[in-house]
């Protein structure tokens, strides 16, 4: 049982800005930023909701999404082509 | 304060610790026998078990190929047994240099690499090498040129990352026991090199 996966490698999304409370995994720092899908990763159990002792059912598609580091960091001192990639799950995606 | 010689009080975390796992033992949920098999287990489990896959992805384009492909059935294909593990390997290349982090609490290839070393669980690591990581590496001795661009792997959810370094020069013609000799574990985290031949 898991969700269908609504992004490729290669699309552009911003992970959304939000700040709920409870166990999740979705740093701060990348929150409201964009990167790009670098790929899909399979899909897992909610850890929102594994958490809270539920199931995480149906489980979610997790990307690998890259951005750059320049546009992370206002004040990032290093190449424009200097990157971090970190997992996120769909539902703190949206479409850029 | 005499009176209390070198007696030092448990701390949260380890008082936490011992009475979770007493309670786990009272109530039959494990036993202490299988405890400390797991933890003689994950003892166990040491930087070598990398060193050798990088090893045969250094003298095998096919295995390099299916390792980058899918780093966990690369590791079965060496007989390493690494239960749970999902595997990505990142290759180091002329142009482009990998690190591995976990920002949010202590996520590390195990199966492959063995504990973690406290630096890599530490704040300062975890915080500063997201954000600057050139000067991160120079403090670790390790200077990453300026036509090489810095990609940092931040391990959030449920995949674990090793880094593939790239295979010292001077050392064509070794086989692998001789290149596993020069894979450090940092070189696998990607915060160092090789050793040089």
């Amino acid at each position: 049982m898991a969700l269908e996966a609504r992004f490729r490698p290669g699309d552009r999304v911003r992970v959304m800005n939000a700040y709920p409370l409870g166990h999740v995994r979705t740093p701060c720092y990348i929150r409201g930023h964009t990167g790009v899908v670098e790929r899909l990763c399979g899909s897992f159990a909610n850890p929102e909701e594994l958490a809270q002792m539920r199931s995480g059912l149906p489980a979610r598609p997790l990307y690998r999404v890259r951005f750059l580091q320049a546009e992370v960091w206002h004040d990032y001192r290093g190449r424009p082509d200097d990157a971090v990639e970190i997992e996120i799950f769909q539902h703190w995606l949206e479409k850029a | 304060m005499s009176e209390l010689g070198n007696y030092r009080p448990l701390t949260y975390f380890q008082l936490m610790e011992i009475s979770l796992r007493e309670l786990l033992v009272e109530k039959g949920v494990v036993s202490e026998p299988q405890i400390e098999a797991t933890v003689e287990d994950m003892r166990s489990r040491g930087p070598e078990r990398g060193a050798r896959v990088v090893a045969r992805a250094w003298t095998d384009p096919g295995y390099k190929r299916r390792l980058l492909a899918d780093g966990t059935a690369a590791c079965e294909e060496l007989g390493l047994d690494v239960p749970a593990l999902r595997l990505i390997v990142m290759e180091n290349t002329p142009e482009v240099h990998n690190v591995i982090v976990c920002t949010l609490c202590s996520c590390y290839p195990r199966m492959l690499l063995g504990l973690p070393p406290d630096w890599y669980k530490s704040r300062n690591y975890r915080s500063r090498v997201v954000r600057e990581p050139r000067a991160v590496l120079a403090e670790f001795g390790t200077a990453i040129p300026d036509h090489v661009a810095i990609r940092v792997h931040d391990s959030t959810a449920d995949m674990r990352y090793m880094v593939l370094p790239m295979r010292p020069a001077g050392t064509e013609g070794w086989n692998e026991e001789r290149l596993a000799a020069l894979v450090t574990r940092d070189s696998m985290i990607g915060v160092a090199l090789p050793k040089a031949p």
